[in-house]
C-alpha cells in the first residue's frame, strides 16, 4: 500500500480518525461544550481532503482524469476516486456538519456519553463515505455495515421504551436486509465470477442469456431482485420500509435527520453505480424494477402519511414516498438507457435521469434537514411531537415556524425551492424515457401530499395555542422526550435550521451550479459513458 | 466420487434434520445444541468442496464460539422452561422462506453457471487451501502450471496475499466496523447501568 492510497482514501480515513479523535476528547475534558467545536473545525480536513481531489480530477494541477485510482494500485478493484463518489463525500460532509451543529443543544441534554453520541454520528459518516465510492461486493458489503451499525446503536442511545424499540426494529430489519443482499451479490458473483462491478458487467458479457426471461437468467434475476430488496432497506422505500415510522418517532431527532438524508443518499449513489457500472446492458430490466418499486413506495407512504398525528411518523411516511419519487429518477435513466423510447436528444440525454437523481438528493437534503431542525428547536421548546400542540406556533416563535413552513412547502415541490426545480427534472426524465405514467402518478401523489403538509402549516398558523401548553404532550410521546420543555433560545440549532432553509431556496432560485455538478458527477459512472 | 457422494448425502440429511430440529423442537437448549450440529454439517461441506480453511474457521467461530454465546445466553435467561412460544405470525414465518427457498431452488437448478475452466481450477483450489504463497513448486508442477508466468501467478493466490492484496480496503474497513460495533454496544450497555 503506497502513499498515493493512503491519500486515494484520505476522506474517508480522517472522518473515521475524527470519530474516534472526538470519543478520545471526550475522555480528557470536563468541558463537553469542546466536543461539538472539535467535530465541527474537524470535519475541515475530509472536506479539504475531498476538494484536493476534486481539484486534481478538474486538472487543476496536472491532466484531467476520470479516476484518481490508477489500475496498478492495490485499491484498484474495490474503490474508484471519481466525480461521482466526491459528489456524495460532499454531500455527507456538509449534512454531517449541519446535523451537528443542530445537535448541540440536544445533547447537551443527555448526561452522559456524549463524545460517542458524536463518534458515532462520523463513523457512520465515514461508511457513507465510503460506500458511495467502492467499486466491489465485499467493500460495498463492509460499507454499508458501517453506515448501518452506528446509526442502529445512535437511534437507541436514549435507552427509553421508544428509543429502546426503534433500535431493536432497526438492528433485526438492517440484518435481515443484510442477509438478503448477502444472499443477491453470492448467486450474482456466482453467476459472474467477479465480484468488482466492472468484472460482473465484463462477466454478464460472456454469459449466453436465456431468452423470454428477465435478465436472462434465473441466479441473476433472484440475486438482482434480493439484492434490490436489500438496497431498498437503506432507501427506506418499499418493501423494506416498515421500520422507519417507528424509527423516526423513537430515534433521536438529529439521528433522524442524518438518517433521512445522508444514509438515504448515499444507498441512492450505490444503487445507480450497481446499474450503470454492473449491469450496462440490463437497462430495461431495472427500469421495470425500479418503476414498480417507485410507483408503490410513492403510494404507500404519501396514503398512509394522511393519518398519522405524530410529526416524526409523519415524516416517517413522507420520506418513503419521496424514495419513491427519487426511484423515479432511477427507474427513468435505465430505460433511457435501453434506448428504446425519446433517445432523440442525442449523446448527452444518457446523463438526464441520474443527474436528476443528484439533484434531488441535494434538494432533498436541504429541505428535509431545515423541516427536522425546526422540529428539533420545536420540540425543545414544547416538549412534544404531537401535531396537535403545534397550535399556534407562528406566535410563540415566528422564526422556526416560518421555517418550517418553508421546508413543507418545498417538500410539496412548490417554487422557489430546490425540490420543486427537482421534480419538474425528475419527472421529465421519466416522461423523456417512455414512463409517461410513472410521471403522471408522481404528479398526482405530490398533490396528495400537499394535504398533509398544508395540514401542519394550517395548525401553525391558524389555530389556537392549545390549553395548558406543554402539559397536553405528556399523553403521547412527550414524556419521554430528553429536551424538556424550555423557552431557552437555541442559537446554534436556529443557526442551522436558517442555514438548511437558505440552502432549500437558493437551490431553487439558483439551480445552475449544483445541476452543472450533478452531470458531470454522473459522466463518472462508466454506463453514462458509454452511450 | 461414490465416497464423496456418500459423504454428501449424509451431511445433507444430518444438516436439514438438524435445521429442522432447530425451529420445530419448543426445547430452546436443544435447538441451540441443534443449532451447533448444524454448523458441524455446514463445516463439512466446506470440506468436501475443498475449502479446507473455511472448514477450520466455521468450527472455530460458529461451533467454538457462536453456538457456545447461544447456550450461555439461553441459561442465563429465566423461564427457559417455557420454551418457544408461538405467535399469531406462524403461517407467514413458513410462507416466506418457502418462497425464497423455492426461488433460490429454481435460481440453482435451471441457471446456466460457468464453471471454472479445468485450467484455473487448480489455481482455485490453492486459493482455497494455501494460506499464504509458501506452495512448493513441485505441488504447482504436478497441478499443471508450467510457465514460470502461472508459476508466480499461483503462488501469489493464496488466501492470506488476498486479504492483504486485492481485498486490502474491505479487510481493513472490517477492523472500522467492528471499532464502530464495540462503541455502539458500550455505549448501550453503560447507559443503562447509570
Amino acid at each position: 500500500m503506497s502513499l498515493h492510497d493512503l491519500y486515494l482514501i484520505s476522506p474517508q480515513l480522517t472522518m473515521a480518525g475524527l470519530g474516534i479523535l472526538v470519543i478520545l476528547l471526550d475522555l480528557a475534558t470536563d468541558r463537553k461544550g469542546w466536543l461539538a467545536a472539535a467535530a465541527l473545525l474537524g470535519l475541515a480536513a475530509p472536506l479539504a481532503l475531498t476538494l484536493v481531489q476534486l481539484a486534481q480530477l478538474t486538472g487543476i494541477y496536472g491532466p484531467a482524469l476520470d479516476n484518481l485510482t490508477p489500475a496498478s494500485s492495490i485499491l484498484a478493484p474495490s474503490l474508484s476516486v471519481d466525480r461521482f463518489g466526491l459528489f456524495f463525500n460532499f454531500l455527507v460532509i456538509t449534512a454531517a456538519a449541519l446535523v451537528i451543529l443542530a445537535s448541540v443543544d440536544y445533547v447537551k441534554g443527555l448526561t452522559r456519553l456524549q463524545g460517542e453520541f458524536y463518534g458515532l454520528l462520523l463513523l457512520s459518516a465515514s461508511g457513507m463515505m465510503l460506500l458511495a465510492s467502492a467499486t466491489e461486493l465485499i467493500t460495498i458489503y463492509v460499507a454499508l455495515e458501517l453506515t448501518t451499525l452506528p446509526l442502529v446503536a445512535l437511534a437507541a442511545f436514549l435507552m427509553n421504551a421508544r428509543s429502546g424499540e426503534a433500535g431493536v426494529k432497526f438492528l433485526i430489519i438492517s440484518a435481515i436486509s443484510s442477509a438478503l443482499t448477502l444472499y443477491g451479490m453470492a448467486l450474482i458473483f456466482g453467476f459472474t465470477g467477479s465480484t468488482s462491478l466492472e468484472g460482473i458487467a465484463a462477466g454478464l458479457g460472456q454469459a449466453t442469456a436465456q431468452p423470454n426471461l428477465p435478465f436472462g437468467s434465473y441466479a441473476l434475476l433472484v440475486g438482482v431482485a434480493l439484492l434490490t430488496v436489500g438496497i431498498a432497506f437503506k432507501l427506506s422505500a418499499v418493501p423494506s420500509h416498515m421500520w422507519v415510522p417507528d424509527v423516526y418517532e423513537g430515534a433521536p431527532t438529529p439521528v433522524v435527520a442524518f438518517l433521512s438524508v445522508a444514509s438515504k443518499a448515499v444507498a441512492f449513489g450505490l444503487l445507480l453505480r450497481i446499474v450503470y457500472t454492473a449491469f450496462p446492458e440490463m437497462g430495461p430490466e431495472w427500469g421495470i424494477l425500479l418503476a414498480a418499486l417507485a410507483a408503490v413506495s410513492m403510494t404507500v407512504g404519501n396514503l398512509v402519511a394522511i393519518t398519522q398525528s405524530n410529526i416524526r411518523r409523519l415524516f416517517g411516511y413522507s420520506t418513503i414516498a419521496h424514495a419513491g419519487y427519487i426511484l423515479v429518477g432511477v427507474a427513468a435513466m435505465s430505460q433511457t438507457g435501453a434506448g428504446e423510447n425519446g433517445v432523440a436528444g442525442g449523446g448527452g440525454f444518457a446523463t438526464f435521469g441520474p443527474s436528476s437523481v443528484l439533484f434531488y438528493l441535494a434538494a432533498y437534503t436541504a429541505a428535509n434537514l431545515t423541516a427536522f431542525f425546526a422540529i428539533i428547536a420545536i420540540g425543545q421548546r414544547i416538549g412534544s411531537d404531537r401535531i396537535d400542540d403545534y397550535g399556534g406556533m407562528v406566535r410563540r416563535s415566528p422564526f422556526l415556524a416560518v421555517a418550517l413552513a418553508l421546508a413543507l412547502i418545498a417538500l410539496i415541490g412548490v417554487p422557489p425551492t430546490g425540490i420543486f426545480v427537482a421534480k419538474i427534472y425528475i419527472f421529465t426524465a421519466a416522461v423523456k424515457s417512455g414512463l409517461v405514467w410513472l410521471a403522471v402518478l408522481g404528479v398526482i401523489n405530490s398533490v396528495i401530499s400537499a394535504y398533509y403538509y398544508v395540514k401542519i402549516i394550517r395548525v401553525m398558523f391558524l389555530q389556537p395555542i392549545p390549553e395548558g401548553g406543554a402539559e397536553t404532550a405528556t399523553g403521547e410521546s412527550g414524556d419521554e422526550q430528553p429536551e424538556a420543555p424550555t423557552d431557552q433560545p437555541s442559537k446554534l440549532t436556529n443557526l442551522a435550521v436558517a442555514l438548511a432553509a437558505l440552502a432549500t431556496v437558493l437551490l431553487g432560485l439558483a439551480p445552475g451550479p449544483l445541476l452543472q455538478a450533478a452531470e458531470s458527477a454522473v459522466t463518472a459512472l462508466s454506463g453514462v459513458a458509454l452511450r | 466420487m461414490l465416497f464423496q457422494d456418500i459423504i454428501f448425502w449424509v451431511l445433507a440429511v444430518t444438516a436439514i434434520g438438524a435445521a429442522l430440529g432447530v425451529v420445530l423442537i419448543r426445547d430452546l437448549f436443544r435447538s441451540a445444541l441443534l443449532l451447533a450440529v448444524v454448523f458441524v454439517a455446514v463445516a463439512g461441506f466446506f470440506a468436501l468442496l475443498s475449502a479446507e480453511f473455511l472448514a477450520v474457521v466455521q468450527v472455530l467461530i460458529y461451533v467454538g464460539a457462536i453456538s457456545i454465546l447461544f447456550i450461555f445466553a439461553i441459561m442465563l435467561t429465566r423461564n427457559v422452561r417455557e420454551g418457544n412460544l408461538p405467535n399469531r405470525l406462524q403461517l407467514p414465518a413458513v410462507l416466506f422462506p418457502a418462497l425464497l427457498l423455492a426461488a433460490l431452488v429454481v435460481a440453482v437448478v435451471s441457471s446456466d453457471w460457468r464453471p471454472i475452466p479445468e485450467e484455473e481450477l487448480g489455481r482455485a483450489q490453492l486459493t482455497q487451501t494455501q494460506a499464504v504463497n509458501i506452495v512448493a513448486e513441485e505441488t504447482l508442477a504436478a497441478e499443471g502450471f508450467s510457465t514460470a508466468a502461472a508459476l508466480e501467478n499461483a503462488q501469489q493466490a493464496g488466501l492470506a496475499d488476498l486479504l492483504i492484496g486485492a481485498f486490502v480496503l474491505p479487510f481493513e474497513a472490517v477492523s472500522l466496523l467492528l471499532l464502530a460495533a464495540l462503541i455502539g454496544g458500550l455505549a448501550l450497555a453503560r447507559s443503562r447501568g447509570g
